[in-house]
């Protein structure tokens, strides 16, 4: 159970990005999530809160996009959809491949600020 | 008369308005890994992890290796753990010098916390550093350590599943190491089973057997650790002379 820590960066880094706009107040921050990146979302969304409060990001929101896992097949030369974390195989042509384009993203893409 | 100014005057409304950002959340850790791994490359160290579950035997591989290794090597290894030093002291056995982070209860290392670790050391006259990591197949996956080569272990005892329950830190991982093979006839252990679901979540990685115990395994492991340690992709700038040819 990493969340809350990872949820505090989150903060952090939001916070950090206010301040480089002149203070402006954030209502909610969006996160790009895969689920190659080891973070559960319900538990980020359960530590957003107790990591925002008392900060001036109290009140903001987080909003998880997950992000599906995409990999390249070298058979089809061209980047596949994976159906299953359990199964790393073209979707397409069936041939494994490891070759991860997205699905570890843990990324702050975007704020909604007031100004 | 007025009306021109009245309607051209801002409306006095807040609107959200969504701006781009675009930064990885765990920016402040893979910058202190890239610096990690930077200085392991200047000093010529080769560095590797071992994440698993609690009780996999990360302890006990790294005792025997640390042993086996250290008539031709110089090694050294950080332990982590939430609480005891019981592992550090195991460790210390095998006369390497051996330093243990305690996390508290922190599930997992960060490359921060690698860095306090060798505060003060001089890391180039070593030629293996090992960071054992808190037993947990989570959370140490999402953190770079800036070491070289990540092992994942499981024993035969936990069922081969494994992989398929975890796929991510199989995912984060190079190399699968199956421990405690001189139990795999007791515990009924699958081993096509066991290696058809690390196939599945991570195509193409190499899989090791071991048995710390009877030493089954500990040769071609030895010999895997030297020839990436020694091969030019592992260390693009590493100095210092062959090492002795591992025979044990």
């Amino acid at each position: 159970m990493h969340e809350l820590s990872i949820a505090l960066s989150i903060v952090e880094l939001a916070q950090e990005e206010a301040e480089r706009r002149g203070g402006v107040r954030v209502d909610a921050v969006h996160l790009r999530l895969g689920p190659l990146a080891g973070v559960v979302k319900e538990a980020l969304l359960g530590s957003y809160e107790m990591a925002s409060a008392g900060t001036t990001m109290a009140g903001s929101r987080l909003i998880i996009e997950d992000v599906p896992i995409v990999v390249y097949c070298p058979q089809c030369q061209a980047q596949r959809l994976l159906s299953s974390v359990q199964r790393f195989c073209c979707p397409e042509c069936d041939t494994p491949t490891g070759e991860v384009v997205h699905g570890k993203e843990l990324e702050v893409f975007a704020l909604e600020i007031e100004e | 008369m007025s009306s021109e100014s009245d309607v051209s005057r801002p409306v006095a409304v807040l609107v959200p308005r969504l701006v781009e950002v675009r930064q990885n959340v765990l920016k402040h850790n893979d910058v202190v890994a890239r610096a990690l791994r930077e200085r392991f490359r200047q000093g010529g160290v080769f560095v590797v992890s071992l994440v698993s579950s609690p009780g996999s035997g990360k302890t006990t591989l790294l005792e025997k290796t640390l042993i086996l290794l250290r008539p031709r090597y110089r090694v050294a290894a950080l332990v982590g753990d939430l609480a005891t030093e019981n592992d550090a002291l195991r460790l210390a056995r095998s006369q390497a010098p051996v330093k243990q982070i305690t996390t508290g209860t922190l599930c997992h290392l960060e490359a921060a916390m690698i860095e306090n670790a060798i505060q003060g050391w001089d890391v180039g006259p070593l030629d293996f550093l090992f960071i054992e990591n808190v037993g947990n197949l989570v959370c140490p996956s999402s953190y770079d350590l800036g070491e070289n080569l990540r092992l994942v272990l499981i024993s035969v005892t936990e069922g081969e599943d494994k992989p398929l329950k975890y796929p991510t830190i199989f995912n984060s991982a190079d190399v699968a190491v199956i421990t405690k093979m001189d139990l795999a006839t007791a515990a009924e252990f699958d081993s096509t089973a066991a290696d058809r679901n690390i196939q599945a979540v991570r195509p193409g990685m190499r899989i090791l057997r071991v048995s710390a115990k009877t030493n089954e395994g500990m040769s071609e492991w030895l010999q895997f650790l030297a020839s990436l340690r020694d091969s030019p992709q592992a260390r693009p700038g590493g100095s210092g002379g062959p090492p002795r040819e591992a025979d044990s």
